[in-house]
């Protein structure tokens, strides 16, 4: 049985203490298993956006040459966290977009870890957080590249997006490179909503919720742009969506 | 009848008196050109009327058809009838002309207790306002002025002025960033529009030019956030050759 992480675990530095001491030992143990064979294409979808702490582990096995895609939103009222292994074969590629987005005073996190053990993988990673009140975001994110797994491409794009003083967000980029033909571009920025576009978009007639709406909708879309359905990315959106609906 | 009246009105940027007692009437049916030289107050006039946060007006009173002005929202002047066209027109990523003409119009409809446009009704009257204004269909399919060059920016905001068809406008410098033809096109445009016994137009413009194509009724002078002097078209061939000070 697993011991409960504090905040003190690098890990879990910037979760909610207080609710990691209630979890339940057990579900420390429970991974989600997500394996791509070698050469095929897989896309997984996860939400979280339950009323209770959510505590969501997926471990993700890229076969070589496959594709494993993964888009997540983090929604929920109260403490949860996304977490992500994923371990990548030879010229494999995964394709992650993930949102956290709340208000209140809940803590909302996304970790993941690229194990690029071998040559020739990719990985690209696109995070935004949308949070009001006083709640905060996180993004924790590792990217090991192994002394053997040259021409490796691992990119981790985040953004934060604050709607009202009293919210965070917390970015960590993490990279262990041992390769030295390695590509892996990272980037991380806070910012608030353009006042410009809020008046601009008020001029032509647009109430301040639904201008707000539409930029929220286009800031989250990066995380959603690379998936292929469309059908799907409108329901991540829809329930990314709900949440700013909520917003009291 | 009278459209627009502003009265004595006072207004401030950062606790610096910007318009010191600015009067000025606009019938129905008359197009009113306001010049004058840089930094006259020229745009705080035109946020003022808009209602731009940070513009705070300390006296006077503005009606738009005996409704007071001053005491809507921005997005509540829009629906009254008021269209504002930016000097700076701002750009939304991620937000389509399409999608974002669309919510506002609708937006618009919706609070004067008219039904929404449906999708295709609302594609037919933006096709034909973008040929008015011969901007192609592609172009609105883009992200709100995204990438557009200046003039690009003006006539799009022509083409929302058809879309959103406002009994008000006031246009901020619609004609800087125009080469010949496309003024051409664009004062066409203000007359197609505008041009109606129930519309009237606050025409601000720093040159004599775009009046060539759109006759204004009456001429005034801003300078140092005043009206100094008003007259007919006559004023502004004076002002083109003899420059402001002289006039003024
Ligand atoms: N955001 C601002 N903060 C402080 N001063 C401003 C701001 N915007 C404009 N001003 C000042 O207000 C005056 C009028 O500016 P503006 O209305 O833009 O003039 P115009 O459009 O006639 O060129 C100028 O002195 C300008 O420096
Ligand atoms: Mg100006």
């Amino acid at each position: 049985m697993a011991t409960l992480p504090t905040t003190r675990d690098e890990n879990w530095r910037y979760a909610d203490g207080a609710v990691l001491a209630q979890l339940d030992p057990d579900v420390l143990d429970q991974w989600d298993d997500f394996d791509v064979a070698p050469g095929e294409t897989a896309r997984r979808i996860i939400m979280a956006g339950g009323a209770g702490p959510e505590l969501i582990r997926v471990r993700v096995t890229v076969g070589d040459g496959a594709t494993a895609e993964l888009f997540g939103v983090v929604a929920g009222d109260a403490y949860a966290r996304l977490e992500v292994v994923v371990h990548l074969g030879r010229g494999a590629h995964f394709q992650f977009g993930g949102v956290t987005i709340g208000g209140g005073d809940a803590v909302r996190e996304i970790v993941t870890r690229m194990d690029h053990a071998l040559p020739d993988a990719t990985s690209d990673q696109v995070i935004r957080a949308v949070h009001w009140g006083t709640a905060t975001g996180n993004f924790l994110g590792r990217i090991d590249v192994a002394r053997h797994a040259q021409k490796t491409d691992a990119a981790q794009d985040f953004k934060g997006l604050i709607l009202e003083r009293g919210a965070a967000t917390n970015a960590r980029p993490e990279l262990e490179i041992y390769a030295d033909d390695v590509k892996c571009a990272h980037g991380a920025s806070i910012g608030q909503l353009d006042e410009s576009a809020r008046f601009y978009m008020a001029a032509r007639g647009l109430p301040p919720e639904l201008a707000r709406k539409l930029l929220v909708q286009a800031f989250i879309g990066d995380a959603f742009a690379a998936l292929g359905d469309e059908g799907e990315q409108e329901r991540l959106m829809d329930v990314a969506l709900a949440a700013l609906g909520d917003r009291s | 009848m009278t459209m627009l009246i502003i009265d004595n009105l006072h207004a401030e940027i950062d606790g610096k008196p910007i318009l010191k007692g600015l009067t000025l009437t606009v019938n129905a049916g008359e197009i009113h050109a306001i010049m004058g030289p840089n930094g006259a107050g020229k745009s705080t006039l035109a946020y003022v009327l808009g209602g731009r946060p940070g513009y705070e007006v300390t006296g006077g009173s503005v009606t738009l058809n005996g409704a007071d002005l001053l005491d809507m929202d921005p997005h509540e002047r829009a629906t009254a009838g008021m269209f504002l066209g930016f000097q700076y027109p701002v750009e939304i990523p991620g937000v389509s002309n399409v999608q974002f003409l669309r919510e506002a119009l609708n937006a618009q409809r919706t609070a004067r207790g008219e039904a929404p446009l449906s999708g295709g009704d609302f594609l037919k009257l933006a096709r034909e306002k973008a040929g008015l204004l011969r901007m192609d269909m592609e172009m609105l399919k883009r992200n709100v002025n995204v990438g557009f060059s200046g003039g690009e920016k003006k006539r799009a905001e022509m083409v929302q002025m058809g879309i959103l068809d406002p009994a008000f406008a006031v246009l901020d410098e619609t004609d800087s960033g125009l080469d010949i033809d496309a003024l051409r096109v664009v004062g066409d445009g203000i007359n197609a529009i505008m041009r109606a016994p129930d519309k009237a137009v606050l025409l601000i413009t720093h040159y004599q030019r775009l009046l060539d194509y759109v006759r204004p009724d009456f001429v005034h002078v801003l300078a140092a956030g005043r009206i100094v002097t008003s007259g007919g078209p006559e004023l502004a061939q004076r002002l083109e050759s003899e420059g402001y000070e002289a006039v003024a």
